[in-house]
């Protein structure tokens, strides 16, 4: 009697099994992209704008929209059946230690067939790590610092420009706006956070000085978290250079703009790195940002220039109640540099989707950037159309300012005295 | 130069006086319970929200919010202490150092659920702007942020000398036991100081919150200093840890000023480390 009734349970128990498969085999399936990004620590409040560009383009894809971006028409991945993506979510609080288990995990455990995000650099060149060794494609569009794509690395791609382009762009910058305004610049000092990604900043910033003839009168780095600044500003009014470049994170922003304040630290410009462009920065110091140069790949005002920009922008402001910034614009990126190699590998296969990768060719027309396409170069899978812009805040707005014959809005130079200001 | 100089001096006190301010409460706690708060920089936390959803809901000035401020982290402080702390209290020594830690990781994500990540600064307070003493700027909020702490370092000084109550910390801080036998209600000071250590802690929240940007993960950064600011002044002593509080803040920006910037927190520990090798209970610890 007892044998009878565990063979029937037995037999059951494999049909609902066997009956749960077959319905989950008809529908589309989903395919699971592991996404790293600091969604709680310090800069949590990047982490989530970074999640919402991600989510946003995840939803683009999966849904129909009459937008210009690849896979928008359609739903879902058409050459894996309509297949939908779905995002997993890991935190690396911003540590480097995190993102490399965090990526670990969402590969063994969730499953994921390729891994975005990560945002700091320091974190990126851990999580990819993870996926090199467990041979998983890695696609990154917020990260800048130039050694990423210069290891080598078999399954690791960037979309976003990187911070050699990005300095060598801020040096043009001042060469070209001397000429504009006639003022001559001597000398730089060079700020920089001490992590991956400032200290890169600051090294290539030093050579491009070297480059355009521009003498580096202060070299001064920091740590991101420091809680009182006003010796680095000390050491850069003794050194008085005429321009400061400053690569930082949030915090370390507003902080230094307080202390810039304070102390009345006023060069003939200030051009920035990241920090100064997050979502969080200007609700914090307000006026006090006006004037500062940030380099930049989006702004809602190339809208003008580019439509899609315009219609983007209104679908994020929509779902999130507040305006797309660069940082969401980065990650937004990444989604469909995976989709689309996914649609014409029609395999989530990770030697398939390399290989995919590696001729993606996505037009400029089809990206909210001010760049000529997506195309990766074949050894260090960087984007080689991938260029920056620079946008200076004006009135407590971002406006884009260089390239000068393609900016919407001319830029206010030399930097206004902090005294007097209104 | 002596111009740079003097004003790096006078920012260094300035964050001295803020470092001070938030070390008494936590070594208050550490002296009389021989527990590390490791919540201490989400009191921090707390006070600086308090103060700023006091002035962006109510308009009222972080001045004013000082009081609401303490009496608020008071209370606080006390019913983590009765609730969560003492429950502790008699187990063994990993369970009384993990459940601060853990208090501290519901405190700021309960902020981040709460509030969001975003950063916040007060619009435009009371105090603003700088005075400039021939060539040294001398940051306004920051001033008297510095006067505050003085004038609460003197305060709680005096309390713990002259007031039986603060004797009777004083007592429980240097034997338990002996005090219990002197007929000391040790668990009401327990209580007492958890909730003092969180009030001064809130005072400091809402001075710091005049100049300093407000978010959920602020704590940590000022609870590692706090940490050791008590150790190099030693455990317990409230004039130690005024005093080493100054000193990390004129070592970190003269440190910054003389050598490299970045190598100024390294030269603030240094300086801890060297201090507990020849003097492992601190400056004025016993």
């Amino acid at each position: 009697m007892r044998t009878k009734w565990v063979s029937i349970m037995c037999v059951s128990l494999f049909a609902v099994l066997f009956l749960t498969v077959s319905v989950f085999a008809q529908q589309p399936k989903t395919i699971k992209i592991g996404a790293v990004y600091p969604l709680t620590g310090n800069i949590a409040s990047t982490g989530l704008d970074c999640r919402r560009g991600a989510e946003l383009a995840v939803d683009i894809i999966n849904g129909k929209y009459n937008l210009s971006l690849p896979l928008a028409k359609t739903e879902g991945i058409p050459n894996l059946g309509g297949a939908k993506l779905e995002l997993v979510f890991a935190d690396t609080k911003g540590e480097p230690k995190n993102g490399m288990s965090e990526t670990e995990r969402l590969i063994t455990q969730e499953k994921v067939v390729a891994i975005i995000g990560a945002y700091q650099s320091s974190v990126t060149k851990t999580a990819s790590q993870a996926t090199e060794r467990l041979k998983i494609p890695y696609v990154c569009s917020d990260s800048s610092s130039p050694t990423l794509t210069e290891r080598g690395f078999k399954y690791f791609f960037r979309v976003s420009p990187h911070d050699a382009i990005f300095a060598k762009d801020q040096f043009q910058f001042l060469k070209d706006v001397e000429k504009k305004t006639g003022k001559k610049i001597n000398s730089v000092a060079l700020l920089y956070e001490n992590t991956e990604f400032g200290s890169n900043v600051g090294k290539y910033a030093a050579q491009y000085a070297k480059e355009f003839g521009y003498k580096v009168v202060a070299d001064v780095s920091y740590p991101a978290n420091a809680t009182d600044v006003t010796s680095e500003v000390g050491t850069l009014i003794k050194a008085k250079p005429d321009i400061l470049m400053h690569a930082s994170y949030i915090t370390d922003a507003i902080l230094f703009t307080k202390t810039f304040k304070e102390l009345n630290f006023t060069p003939m410009g200030i051009t920035t790195f990241a920090g100064y462009i997050e979502p969080g920065y200007l609700p914090a110091v307000k006026a006090d940002g006006n004037y500062i140069v940030i380099r930049s790949t989006f702004a809602l005002d190339l809208a003008k220039k580019k439509p899609l920009i315009g219609q983007v922008g209104e679908l994020f402001k929509k779902k999130y109640g507040v305006e797309m910034s660069e940082n969401a614009a980065r990650s937004f990126a990444a989604p469909f540099v995976l989709a689309d190699a996914m649609n014409r590998a029609k395999s989530t296969k990770s030697e398939d989707i390399v290989k995919a990768l590696l001729t993606t060719d996505i037009p400029g027309d089809q990206m909210i950037y001010p760049w000529k396409g997506i195309k990766f170069d074949p050894k260090s899978h960087q984007n080689i159309y991938a260029t920056g812009t620079l946008v200076q805040i004006q009135n407590e707005k971002y406006v884009t300012v260089w390239p000068f014959d393609a900016a919407p809005a001319e830029v206010i130079w030399p930097f206004p005295p902090w005294r007097g200001r209104k | 130069m002596p111009e740079q100089l003097m004003q790096q001096i006078v920012n260094g006190l300035l964050i001295g006086f803020m470092y001070a301010l938030i070390a008494i409460g936590l070594t208050l706690i550490w002296g009389v319970m021989n527990i590390v708060n490791f919540a201490h920089g989400d009191f921090l936390m707390v006070g600086m929200f308090t103060s700023f959803w006091l002035y962006t809901l109510y308009g009222l000035d972080p001045l004013f919010s000082i009081p609401i401020c303490t009496l608020l982290l008071f209370v606080m402080g006390l019913l983590i202490y009765r609730f969560i702390v003492s429950k502790v209290m008699a187990g063994p020594m990993l369970a009384q150092l993990v459940v601060t830690f853990g208090v501290s990781i519901f405190i700021s994500n309960l902020a981040v659920y709460w509030w969001s990540p975003d950063f916040r600064l007060i619009a435009k307070p009371l105090l603003s702007g700088t005075w400039d003493i021939s060539g040294v700027q001398l940051s306004i909020p920051k001033t008297v942020a510095s006067i505050g702490s003085i004038v609460t370092s003197l305060f709680v000084f005096l309390f713990l000398k002259k007031t039986k109550t603060g004797k009777a910390i004083l007592a429980t801080e240097m034997d338990r036991e002996a005090a219990l036998l002197m007929g000391i209600n040790t668990e009401r000071i327990n209580s007492l100081s958890f909730g003092m250590g969180a009030a001064l802690v809130g005072i400091a929240g809402a001075f710091l919150s005049t100049y300093y940007y407000i978010y959920p993960q602020v704590g940590g950064v000022f609870g590692t200093i706090a940490f050791c600011v008590v150790a190099l002044g030693g455990f317990g002593s409230i004039s130690g840890a005024f005093i080493a509080g100054i000193l990390v803040g004129l070592v970190q920006t003269l440190g910054g000023f003389f050598f490299d910037p970045s190598y100024k927190y390294a030269i603030v520990f240094m300086i801890y480390l060297i201090t507990v090798w020849i003097r492992p209970q601190g400056l004025l610890g016993w």
